[in-house]
């Protein structure tokens, strides 16, 4: 090839070079080997997931225990297709990742080719943005807008499709170019007077309340979050989401509120007269029912989406912008509005929650977390989704930071083993800790065997109850019929299934074996899998069972 | 429920249709009319939408629109504030006994003969919603073969 002379897909790989990319997660196909081709050559490593949801769900575990963008690529057809669990998830979450998919040949396309499917299309609903590029020129352009769309304003997943025609074609790369988004500024400066009425109504509350959401990791505003409840000393809840806004051990740091939230946090918005919320979308899970939900008309609602205010609740002062500069001019401008009756008062009810022992000798899932607890320092904690999900999001104890990640908003099983890989490839320093149920482990266990070629450390839990729990739990809430579709039967040993992908595999029944297991450090070197044995019957509370955020019951049976 | 009239000024690119229309039909809205064309700026179209909907939800809408990265501007014109007017191109059987009362209505409501053959002639009319409406009505009492309406286009007053 002539000097200056590059093709499309060189040129691809040479722009996610320059803006600092260093790993994709990936599976090659048809359509994308030109990619691949390009990557011989390229800094950038790639891992080859067993699975396009599981390239996916890497990324995006890549980008949340980072804040950076992280890459998946995928061919057309079925590749792309494979993807679209993956982005919706990160798209629920807010997560940025940039997933870039091979597309039949250009003079293919609407032709129902061998692995064609309308990728953009499928997409439009589960991406910040999507593009077909068409032109080979504007391959570099392109990625550049993808990246800055993907890492801006509220984070999203990005999608861009190239035609394999157009991966291969020759072209003299051309001179870099500023983004013009015409369509696109993100709102990041919040307005001075909206701060200045906020403080106000903070420092004239009597009550006031913090909801910290997802918003605070996309933001990174931890240090500015705690500095802000310090100064202030109005205690804090959080949205599932908004689990290690700040450090589980604050004093003024009251849990969770929602579905599966703690009694003081779903009585706490009750009982405040203001609240302020900080990077939070009052879902359903939050909210429980938008009729009854006691917060309406008296919160400051602070995102840098605009959309989000009054999507659900009624607001007391709209904050458009970027959270973490606004939580710097709130604390510039606030005086302390600590009030320590309410601080009492709400302690006062924490301390009635009901405290379910933990058995000494026999696992169940708070043990198990207990004891793991007992021997990791600092984790970064990845949940699947079910009832150990919920168990987790209360038992562990967690520092503020990128600690703990999971599938808030799709609540997609399958997420935890391959978004720990992505963590545990962005983070080798860190104790990386995943927690599955048995159901969701199944989901994406093939990404043992992408785990086992890496050089990695990470250790999967997987909770055998032999129950899909959630679905048990919801059955014996709401449903009568007693039809066993939750039983996942007792046939599967994964110890060897995952001595069989190649990584090591431990089985804990008792609480003496997790100890001895927790205590041997070969244990934190390398993959594993410790299946632990875990009573079916045992359902998650805290659980709402009516039709208000204040129906909430703390045991099973009512 | 109230009738909204949307106006949306975009990228002309490929797939920003799909991306507005996706953010009406994932809400169960039915579009009532849609018409879009290119603007006096280059690469940029105006699409104006007309849709029936609750206020609160329609306001959902009106800002997941402008959060597509294609999309530059959003505005729910109230009607009074606009000025707007739909086309309609009618297809008429025109009796040489009937002719003359034809003539005669055409040229009252001001309408257009763009094409007439043997019997058959085809009418444009201008006018807001409802007066495109009232006009066809005005012709059922004769044959009409085929009609069709552009779909109301709008500017805001002033």
């Amino acid at each position: 090839m002539k000097k200056g002379r590059t093709y499309g897909a060189k040129a691809l790989v040479k722009t996610l070079e320059k803006l600092g990319v260093e790993v994709i997660f990936g599976y090659p196909g048809g359509a994308n080997l030109p990619i691949y081709e390009a990557l011989a050559s390229s800094s950038i490593k790639h891992v080859l997931a067993r699975h396009e949801q599981g390239a996916s769900h890497m990324a995006d575990g890549y980008a949340r225990a980072t804040g950076k963008v992280g890459v998946c690529l995928a061919t057309s057809g079925p590749g792309a297709t494979n993807l679209v669990t993956g982005i919706a998830t990160a798209y629920m979450d807010s997560v940025p990742v940039l997933a870039i998919t091979g597309q039949v040949p250009s003079f293919n396309i609407g032709t129902d080719a061998f692995q064609e499917v309308d990728t953009t299309g499928i997409t439009i609903p589960v991406t910040k943005h999507n593009l077909l590029v068409q032109n080979v020129r504007e391959i570099p352009s392109r990625v550049e807008e993808a990246f800055h769309i993907c890492s801006t304003g509220r984070k999203g997943p990005v999608l861009i499709d190239i035609p394999k025609d157009v991966l291969k074609q020759d072209f003299s790369m051309p001179e870099p170019k500023e983004i013009v988004l015409e369509g696109y500024k993100p709102n990041t400066d919040s307005h001075p007077g909206q701060i200045k009425r906020a403080v106000k109504l903070l420092e004239q509350s009597r009550r006031p309340l913090i909801i910290a959401g997802g918003g605070i990791a996309s933001s990174d505003s931890y240090k500015e979050l705690k500095h802000f409840v310090e100064k202030t000393g109005i205690p804090l809840i959080y949205t599932f989401m908004g689990k290690t806004a700040l450090s589980d051990s604050h004093p003024l740091n009251f849990g969770m509120c929602g579905y599966h939230g703690k009694v003081v946090a779903n009585q706490a918005i009750d009982q405040s007269d203001v609240i302020l919320a900080l990077g939070a979308r009052f879902s359903n899970r939050h909210t429980i029912n938008l009729e009854t939900y006691p917060g309406h008309k008296k919160i400051i609602h602070v995102d840098i989406d605009p959309a989000e205010i009054g999507k659900n609740v009624e607001t007391l002062l709209p904050i458009v912008g970027d959270l973490k500069s606004t939580l710097h001019k709130l604390t510039d401008h606030i005086h302390q509005t600590a009030n320590e009756d309410w601080v009492s008062r709400l302690r006062d009810i924490d301390s009635r929650a009901l405290v379910t022992p933990v058995p000494e000798k026999e696992l169940n899932q708070p043990a198990v977390m207990r004891i793991m607890q007992e021997y990791l320092e600092n984790p970064l904690v990845i949940t699947d989704v079910g009832r150990h999900q919920m168990f987790a999001a209360h038992e562990f104890k967690l520092e503020a930071g990128r600690n703990f990640l999971s599938s808030g908003g799709l609540g997609t099983m399958g997420f935890a083993l391959p978004a720990a890989i992505g963590a545990a490839m962005a983070c080798p320093d860190r104790q990386v800790v995943a927690v599955a149920g048995d159901g969701s482990f199944v989901m994406n266990c093939q990404e043992m065997i992408t785990a086992a070629e890496l050089d990695i450390n990470m250790i999967c839990f997987v909770m055998n109850d032999q129950r899909l729990g959630m679905i048990v739990q919801l059955q014996d809430e709401f449903y009568k019929s007693g039809f066993d579709i939750s039983n996942l039967g007792s046939h599967t040993d994964y110890v060897k299934m995952a001595e069989s992908m190649g990584v090591a595999g431990h089985r804990a029944v008792t609480a003496e074996e997790l100890h001895s297991l927790m205590k041997d450090k070969s244990l934190y070197q390398g993959v594993h899998i410790v299946e632990c044995i875990v009573p079916p019957g045992e359902n998650t509370y805290p659980m709402v069972n009516g039709e208000s955020l204040l129906d909430i019951v703390e045991e099973g049976g009512r | 429920m109230k009738k909204h009239t949307i106006s949306i000024l975009c990228d002309d690119v490929p797939g920003v249709m799909t991306r507005i229309s996706g953010l009406f039909s994932r809400r169960g809205f039915n579009i009532e009319s849609l018409s879009v064309g290119t603007t006096d700026q280059p690469g940029k179209s105006r699409f104006t939408i007309v849709v029936n909907g609750d206020d609160t939800v329609l306001e959902q809408v009106r800002k997941q629109l402008q959060k597509l990265i294609n999309v530059i501007n959003v505005w729910d014109y109230k009607e009074e504030s606009i000025v707007a007017r739909e086309h309609a191109l009618l297809k008429v059987r025109a009796e040489r006994k009937h002719r003359g009362e034809l003539l005669q209505l055409v040229s009252s409501i001001q309408a257009r003969i763009i094409d007439a053959s043997s019997d058959v002639w085809t009418l444009e009319i201008t006018g807001d919603t409802d007066d495109v409406s009232s006009f066809i009505d005005l012709f059922r009492h004769y044959e009409i073969i085929e009609s069709i309406r552009t779909g109301k286009i709008a500017l805001k007053r002033g």
